[in-house]
């Protein structure tokens, strides 16, 4: 922990957790303290616990053992200082819901009652969230019939609204072109240096966020590498952590992991349980 | 034959006390079905509510039999068939099957009760296409208090309701009680779907409890406007199809239907020339929406 930031609390502190399934161990022995502002990615190939990982951050997943701390508070207990931004998917083209509405249940859909009072208020900050990410044109249109982009765009507005201090991301660049990648990559970025919200981001791709990202966490077969990009995406430290000869090359800026093609193949990167909806429009 | 007597329709409204009573049930009603239904269309339960009131119709089935009020038989079918199909059918790969198999199961029981009722067969018919003339002051106070009662639950569980029915995944990391919230719905669905079979039959519930919102879904994407809009739908089916039934005599359920009927295909016509105005080139909307 650096000195200056000895009097703020660490955004995540995870101590000696670890997650099994049954007889299969996801990993173990995970310490992490995530301080705010910093932006962590977290990768590894399909089944490696990087959901679960999240899950357990949310209080949706119970450990198997250690502790987590999210916002001061254990997981599920302090999720109204959690932004949560899910992967893109096909929303129902005629579902009664505009931009303006996802955005605004990020503010105060978990609340109980209609929310009569503050209205005017709630509007505001609604709107000021929708403008920060450059959504204001087609924020009162049906979500639905947006694309894939617009709505990523107010995924980001709708986790950030509510002035998180840890922001969790579950590959909420999956499914979008090159260059709304970056444009979402960009909006959580700006947030994190403005605000100091802790970004903690699932990606089986890291070189969209590689710019941003400030440390790695690598989950692979129940072993884990976390530090800083350049010493964890290594031939020598992916091939120790796949157990197999890893070559890891850098050309333009991006790292390319090549000879374990079967071990990160991602070809079907995970869906949720309960996605059924084709893509329409 | 004159449909529509006005005079004769008037006479009847100002001199009949059961309709009065009776307009009065449909008012509320409206309000309560037309509250509900956007969010019935959100979850995608229009089927399940057509199940729920199949059961309704086996508990007043099951009443009539056992010389009880049908009414209270059709709340406790309704009651157990909404929590059944919101328990069994939370998945959405199973949903269809379950619910065509416990509807088609009940409808069974139901024909076999009233096999055995040996009373008025206007009764029995009463059930499934409605009767709500012979609403009296006792089951008005049922029919006013379970619908306080459900109106006064929605307005406390309504915006992370919202949440859960339209963005799930994230109302779950929000810390929003997903799985409890589907009971409660189906609970609420349950009794309003008892209150419509009295109206218009449990046939017909769909009518009152999917149409008017499935008519305002596509004429807006707004949740607010949409829930005004069903609301206004469902009270110009409930009390116009009341009034109109008067005169000719003719059942209730068939002007309610119809009315709301009339209301949808308007309004997707609405939606059809709007699309077209706006989205020239796109991919066939109306049809895909349709879907």
């Amino acid at each position: 922990m650096s000195p200056a930031s000895d009097d703020v609390r660490p955004a995540v502190r995870v101590r000696g957790a670890g997650l099994a399934f049954g007889p299969r161990t996801l990993w173990s022995g995970l310490d992490l303290v995530v301080e705010p502002g910093e932006f962590l990615a977290v990768l590894g190939p399909n089944g490696s616990g990087k959901s679960s990982f999240l899950k357990a951050l949310l209080g949706m997943q119970d450990l198997s053992a250690g502790t987590v701390e999210i916002a001061g508070g254990r997981p599920g207990g302090a999720n109204r200082k959690v932004g949560y931004i899910p992967q893109q998917r096909a929303i129902d083209e005629s579902l009664t819901l505009r931009g303006v509405d996802l955005v605004g249940l990020g503010l105060d859909g978990h609340r109980w009652g209609f929310g009569f009072p503050g209205m005017a208020a709630r509007r505001r900050l609604v709107s000021e969230a929708v403008d920060a990410v450059g959504a204001t044109r087609y924020a009162k249109q049906p979500v639905g019939r947006l694309s894939g982009g617009e709505q990523q765009r107010l995924r980001v507005a709708q986790a950030l609204v509510g002035d998180p201090e840890v922001l969790l991301c579950d590959e909420p660049l999956l499914s979008l072109d090159l260059a709304h990648q970056r444009a979402i990559s960009e909006l959580i970025d700006a947030r994190r240096r403005s605000e100091g919200t802790a970004v903690l981001f699932v990606t089986h791709e890291i070189n969209p966020v590689l710019p941003f990202v400030d440390r790695v966490l690598y989950l692979v077969n129940g072993q884990f590498r976390i530090g800083k990009p350049d010493e964890v995406m290594t031939t020598e430290t992916l091939s120790e952590l796949y157990g197999t000869r890893v070559e890891v090359l850098k050309v333009g800026g991006q790292i390319h992991i090549a000879g374990a093609q079967s071990a990160l193949c991602e070809a079907e990167p995970h869906h949720h349980e309960h996605d059924v909806e084709e893509q329409v429009g | 034959m004159d449909l529509f007597d006005f005079g004769k329709t008037w006479e009847l409204i100002t001199e009949l006390d059961g309709v009065q009573t009776a307009l009065l049930a449909a008012a509320i009603l409206g309000l309560v079905a037309g509250v509900l239904g956007p969010l019935i269309v959100m979850r995608r339960m229009s089927f399940a509510v057509h199940g729920t009131s199949e059961l309704a119709f086996t508990g007043g089935a099951a009443a009539l039999l056992l010389g009880i009020g049908v009414e209270y038989g059709a709340l406790i079918g309704a009651v157990v068939a909404a929590l059944l199909l919101g328990i069994l059918g939370a998945r959405d790969a199973d949903r269809d099957s379950v619910i065509g198999v416990i509807l088609s199961f009940g409808l069974g029981m139901g024909v076999l009760f009233l096999s055995f009722y040996k009373g008025r067969s206007g009764n029995k018919f009463g059930i499934l296409t409605g009767q709500i003339i012979t609403i009296d002051s006792t089951n008005l106070t049922l029919f006013v208090v379970s619908s306080v009662v459900v109106l006064a639950v929605l307005a406390l569980v309504y915006r992370p309701l919202l949440f859960a029915s339209v963005d799930r995944n994230v109302a779950v990391a929000r810390g929003v009680p997903v799985k409890t919230l589907t009971v409660v719905f189906a609970l609420l669905v349950g009794v309003s779907t008892a209150l419509s079979v009295k109206v218009v039959g449990s046939l017909l519930v769909v009518a009152l409890m999917v149409t008017p919102a499935a008519a305002a879904a596509r004429v807006t994407a707004s949740p607010w406007k949409a829930t005004v809009l069903s609301v206004v739908f469902a009270e110009v089916s409930a009390i116009g199809g009341i009034v109109l039934s008067l005169a000719p005599g003719l059942p209730v359920s068939a002007f309610v239907t119809a009315i709301s009927f009339l209301i949808y295909v308007v309004c997707r016509v609405i939606a059809w020339q709007r699309d077209r105005r706006t989205r020239v080139s796109a991919v066939e909307p109306a049809l895909v929406a349709a879907a």
